[in-house]
């Protein structure tokens, strides 16, 4: 069908949506706040991989660490949502399939992350008591 | 789903071959994009054995011998020849440039390929179609806004506020920077692409401009300013040697600075 739409018309689109700076910062203060939290659970992960199952678990229950870890998967799930919306929006045109997946992602990251986080909280309350 | 493969009548096959004349000095083979939309036929891409000798130094000058000499449907845009009007802007040798200011000599590989500018609709032959390019150019507002009534002789500014538009004012909107850009392939009818955004940031910096805030305004988008991902293909091949990448991240950061 042929669009009699004039081209400043097409270039103007729906107009400007009115946000975007805050998701472009988020993604750069998530990507920074990993930097310092993926060398610390590297550097956890090293040192559990030497102990046993008792000592992870007493590990996880020190608040400090359960802050850490709670922090690490918060941001990386964020950050990882983030990513994964812009690789969607960039190359799925059709409206349907991207609504489609940018739900997905939405839903998989936020259930991903908050079992993540509950199960952390739930070994750093009751020090491994199931 | 952005097309990675193109759909079937947009293939190109193999053209004709033009062999140089008999007791032709240096040959170079040039590899011509060749459509003609008078005819149902597919893309092909033409070879011309060229006698270099008989012509200059710049691929522009080749393309005006294949076409007074050799082959006169070629079809391609040129007016300026010095690199200040941007017609000639094309596909050579893999990377967008202007025709007249690239040397044959200097593009890389043993045969020199030419195409029209990158996802673009093609017009003819190198020809490409940049009406959507220029809309979103127009789209910008590219001219001076003021409310305060004009004075009676001009709008005063400092030298220092004139520096700043240095390296954006000599934007000829060859299309360059757009057309490389991956972004502005996937999502042209919503990203506003490099020269468009170059040349917004060139009227918020104005000093004398009075619609700084309004046109932060109509940048801020997910589309039309952020799908820009750095990928500075932009700078890469920009023929004036400008940086709209560094334009666009500076637009950003003054949304930011708006906001915190």
């Amino acid at each position: 069908m042929a669009s009699y739409r004039t081209p400043l018309s097409r270039a103007r689109g729906l107009g400007a949506a009115g946000h975007g700076v805050g998701t472009w910062l988020g993604e750069r203060v998530g990507g920074i706040a990993l930097v310092p939290l993926c060398l610390w659970g590297v550097f956890a992960a090293m040192r559990l991989a030497a102990h046993d199952y008792a000592y992870a678990v007493q590990w996880v229950a020190q608040p400090v660490n359960a802050t850490l870890l709670v922090l690490l998967f918060a941001v990386s799930f964020w950050h990882m949502h983030d990513g994964l919306r812009v690789v969607v929006e960039d190359y799925i045109h059709k409206t349907l399939s991207k609504a489609g997946l940018l739900l997905l992602n939405l839903f998989v990251c936020g259930l991903a992350g908050a079992l993540s986080i509950l199960s952390i909280l739930k070994v750093a309350f009751s020090g491994g008591v199931s | 789903m952005a097309q990675f493969v193109l759909p079937k009548n947009s293939r190109i096959g193999k053209g004709r071959h033009f062999p140089a004349p008999a007791g032709a000095g240096k040959v170079k083979t040039f590899k011509v994009y060749r459509w003609d939309p008078e005819t149902d036929e597919n893309p092909r891409w033409d070879t011309y054995d060229v006698d270099v000798d008989a012509c200059g130094p710049m691929v522009l000058d080749v393309l005006i011998h294949i076409k007074s000499t050799v082959d006169p449907t070629l079809a391609f845009r040129r007016s300026c020849r010095e690199g200040v009007c941007g017609s000639c802007a094309m596909n050579i040798g893999g990377r967008n440039t202007l025709a007249c200011t690239q040397g044959w000599e200097e593009v890389p590989g043993k045969d020199c390929q030419i195409g029209p500018l990158p996802a673009s609709q093609v017009i003819k032959d190198l020809i490409p179609d940049l009406t959507l390019f220029y809309a979103q150019y127009a789209s910008i507002k590219p001219w001076l806004q003021t409310e305060t009534p004009e004075p009676q002789k001009e709008w005063k500014q400092s030298p220092e506020d004139r520096e700043k538009l240095d390296g954006l004012y000599e934007c000829i909107l060859c299309a360059c920077c757009s057309t490389s850009c991956p972004s502005y392939w996937w999502n042209q009818d919503k990203y506003l692409g490099p020269a468009a955004l170059l040349h917004a940031y060139r009227w918020i910096i104005d000093s004398r401009d009075e619609a700084t805030g309004d046109r932060l305004d109509d940048l801020e988008d997910p589309f039309k300013l952020y799908r820009c991902h750095t990928i500075m293909n932009c700078a890469q091949v920009c023929p004036k040697g400008l940086n709209p990448a560094k334009a666009i991240s500076e637009v950003k950061k003054m949304l930011a600075d708006r906001m915190t």
